[in-house]
């Protein structure tokens, strides 16, 4: 079991042919990701990576019955991507790009919510679910390992980071999910947790955020109504100063919104373990799944 | 990119806001003449930041002689950092009331929020926080914009936490912030800024909505469809940018994701978190970080040596961290490109790699032989880089 993304998922790549797209689909398959098709507008009609290329997602998702989108088109096609794929009734859009405009993600947003889509994303690594053999996006295969922890994060390398260093130690993954860095996001963190809850496999959930906005604040909120699982929480930026975009787009303290002293303090107020390294973020795993 | 306050207010015009007559002026003389045309006017110094009339960058001119002087003075200031390439010259407006209205991204909402309060003038941030219920919020449709009857409701909320006496009728006031709020935010789509502000918007005696001041802030993912307003910038975007961080400005040439942080520890890494995390590191361990520097995915050799070369051109910087995590990219090949870059670019200082995931032990080999000091663990690493600046200083 898992969230989001399982064995039976069929994934449908949007910008499949594209350098970036050609590469990370590989990659994807060789995890046994079920890749049932490609969308670049104008190549319908050929094959790539043994898989037949259209035109639209409509017609994708007619011919192969995909679920899901993994979105590798440059930012200024993006937003349009996104939306085309919510339009041709995908449930799980996962948008990998970097640097769309804020206001295209902001239309694309809402026009995914009233079509009653998830959105994963955009600027983001995508999401894997190691025991079901599948992922979408950017995780590096070899970081993914079944067990019982859900991961959810903002940052790519960090949520690579953090797999590999559980892995190591004997902790594998139910789901990771990299929500994005960017201001604009579909799924929050309080969105992924609840996910997390209902799912039987999840025993425990390592949360890790960054500065900027109060999603970590409101899931912090979540939690402290009362959250079924063992929660560890991670916070980077602390030394970020105020009014600087620390590489993310969404990484910056704007006035009093975003510090990282505010997010550790609301997640420890809702009985949040916050670590302060990654290496503690293991030990606290460790502890928490071998009390029971 | 921030506008300047005649930038912003030419883009309102176009979008039918009202302004106050005005000129600009890039010498005293050009000053001088602007207000024999306007009669009596305020001479503001045109730079991308807020407390310039604190700083002095704003003086009333009852003559043209007397705007001159102001433009002269104003001209040779520096206000925080910042040149001041031009002055904007306005008619003074018969003021009876200052609004605040401002369109801007709300994360939480994930949606552009209009912001209308009575409480205008001053630092919105300020109101936000001491007498947040003055400020009245609006979250529109982005396919629909504004629509009217939520325009009226906004005002009426507004106007709930209203004092004193208002200049405008209610009926009045409703009609006229209908057409006015929807061309604000059709501006703010229309730039793709995710900040469009009137502070204030003057309420004048007579019953007239004119923006006082104007913010825009347009969005650096959009700005390649704006690049008409990049050119208008032109010659003065070296001065707007004259108060930033110089080594961030020498960055932004470079096509760097760097952050100036002052401290004397050099930090690189792959990924915004992993970098983040890095800083924090070095701050746990008692240092002090001197910059944020994220060299993104699939790190080649190339890249690694224009990450050290930036983080050097930093006269503070005393040692150097380097923080990679191997997913697609391989240890060995950063390895390689950190030694080949030590190598042409000579470097003297403490330099500490941390690197971890694939072909790590194949790196750490290379990076031992070359001998840099090679570190498994991240915090680890970050205490002897820590420790070996501190050495140095003695």
């Amino acid at each position: 079991m898992s969230i989001l993304l399982n064995s039976e998922s069929r994934v449908l790549v949007q910008g499949m042919t594209g350098s970036e797209g050609t590469f990370h689909t590989q990659q994807m398959i060789e995890f046994g990701t079920k890749v049932v098709a490609g969308v670049s507008p104008g190549k319908g009609g050929s094959q790539h990576l043994e898989r037949p290329v259209f035109d639209s997602v409509a017609e994708a998702v007619i011919a192969t019955g995909a679920t899901v989108s993994g979105v590798f088109v440059p930012p200024a096609f993006a937003a349009d991507a996104i939306m085309e794929a919510a339009a041709a009734g995908l449930e799980l859009v996962v948008c990998i790009t970097e640097l769309i405009p804020v206001n295209d993600m902001v239309r694309a947003r809402a026009y995914v919510s009233s079509r009653g889509a998830r959105l994963v994303g955009p600027n983001c690594p995508g999401l894997m679910s190691p025991g079901e053999r599948s992922k979408v996006g950017i995780i590096p295969n070899q970081n993914g390992r079944p067990g019982p922890v859900g991961v959810v994060s903002r940052s790519g390398t960090l949520t690579y980071e953090i797999m590999q260093s559980l892995g190591a130690a004997g902790y594998g993954q139910s789901t990771a999910v990299g929500i994005g860095g960017d201001p604009v996001l579909g799924l929050s963190f309080s969105d992924v947790l609840e996910l997390f809850a209902a799912d039987p496999t999840t025993e425990l959930v390592v949360m890790a955020g960054e500065i900027g906005g109060s999603d970590e604040e409101r899931a912090a909120e979540l939690i402290g109504r009362g959250y079924p699982k063992p929660v560890v929480g991670f916070i980077s930026g602390r030394t970020a100063p105020p009014g600087k975009r620390m590489g993310h787009a969404g990484a910056i303290i704007s006035g009093n919104t975003g510090s990282a002293a505010s997010k550790v303090a609301a997640l420890e107020r809702a009985g949040v373990e916050v670590a302060d390294t990654i290496e503690q973020i293991v030990e606290r795993v460790s502890a928490r799944l071998r009390r029971g | 990119m921030k506008l300047l306050e005649h930038q912003a207010k030419a883009q309102f015009r176009s979008e039918g806001i009202e302004c106050p007559m005005g000129r600009v002026a890039r010498t005293p003389g050009e000053a001088e003449s602007a207000a024999r045309e306007l009669g009596e006017v305020v001479v503001k110094a045109q730079v991308p930041i807020g407390g310039r009339g604190k700083a002095g960058g704003v003086k009333v001119a009852r003559s043209p002689e007397e705007a001159r002087a102001a433009a002269s003075q104003i001209l040779q200031m520096e206000i925080r950092g910042y040149r001041v390439p031009a002055v904007l010259l306005e008619e003074l407006l018969d003021i009876g009331q200052e609004l605040y209205l401002g369109v801007t991204l709300d994360r939480d909402r994930r949606r552009l929020a209009v912001l209308l309060s009575f409480a205008g003038g001053m630092e919105i941030e300020d109101v936000a926080e001491r007498t947040p219920e003055k400020i009245a919020k609006l979250w529109p449709d982005p396919f629909s914009g504004p629509l009217p009857f939520e325009i009226r409701q906004l005002t009426l909320n507004a106007l709930a936490s209203a004092q004193g006496e208002q200049v405008l009728e209610r009926p009045r006031l409703l009609s006229l912030m209908v057409p006015l709020v929807q061309r604000l935010y059709q501006l703010c789509q229309r730039l793709d800024a995710t900040l469009c502000e009137i502070n204030p918007l003057v309420i004048t005696r007579s019953g007239q909505l004119i923006a006082g001041d104007g913010k825009v802030e347009v969005d650096q993912n959009a700005e390649y469809r704006h690049q008409d307003l990049v050119r208008e910038l032109g010659g003065d975007a070296e001065a707007a940018s004259s108060g930033d961080d110089q080594l961030e400005v020498e960055a932004r040439r470079r096509g760097l994701t760097y952050v100036h942080l002052g401290g004397d520890i050099g930090v690189v890494g792959n990924g915004a978190g992993l970098v983040m995390n890095t800083l924090d590191l070095v701050k746990q361990q008692g240092g002090s970080p001197a910059n944020f520097l994220d060299i993104g995915g699939g790190a080649k050799a190339e890249v690694v040596r224009q990450a050290l070369e930036m983080v050097l051109l930093d006269p503070e910087v005393k040692g150097i961290f380097v923080n990679i995590f191997g997913g697609i990219t391989r240890g060995d090949e950063v390895a390689k490109g950190l030694i080949q870059a030590r190598d042409e670019l000579q470097i003297q200082l403490p330099l500490v790699v941390r690197m971890t995931g694939t072909r790590e032990e194949e790196g750490r080999r290379l990076l031992e032989a070359a001998g840099i000091t090679p570190a498994v663990s991240a915090p680890e690493a970050a205490r002897r880089v820590v420790e070996m600046v501190a050495g140095a200083g003695r």
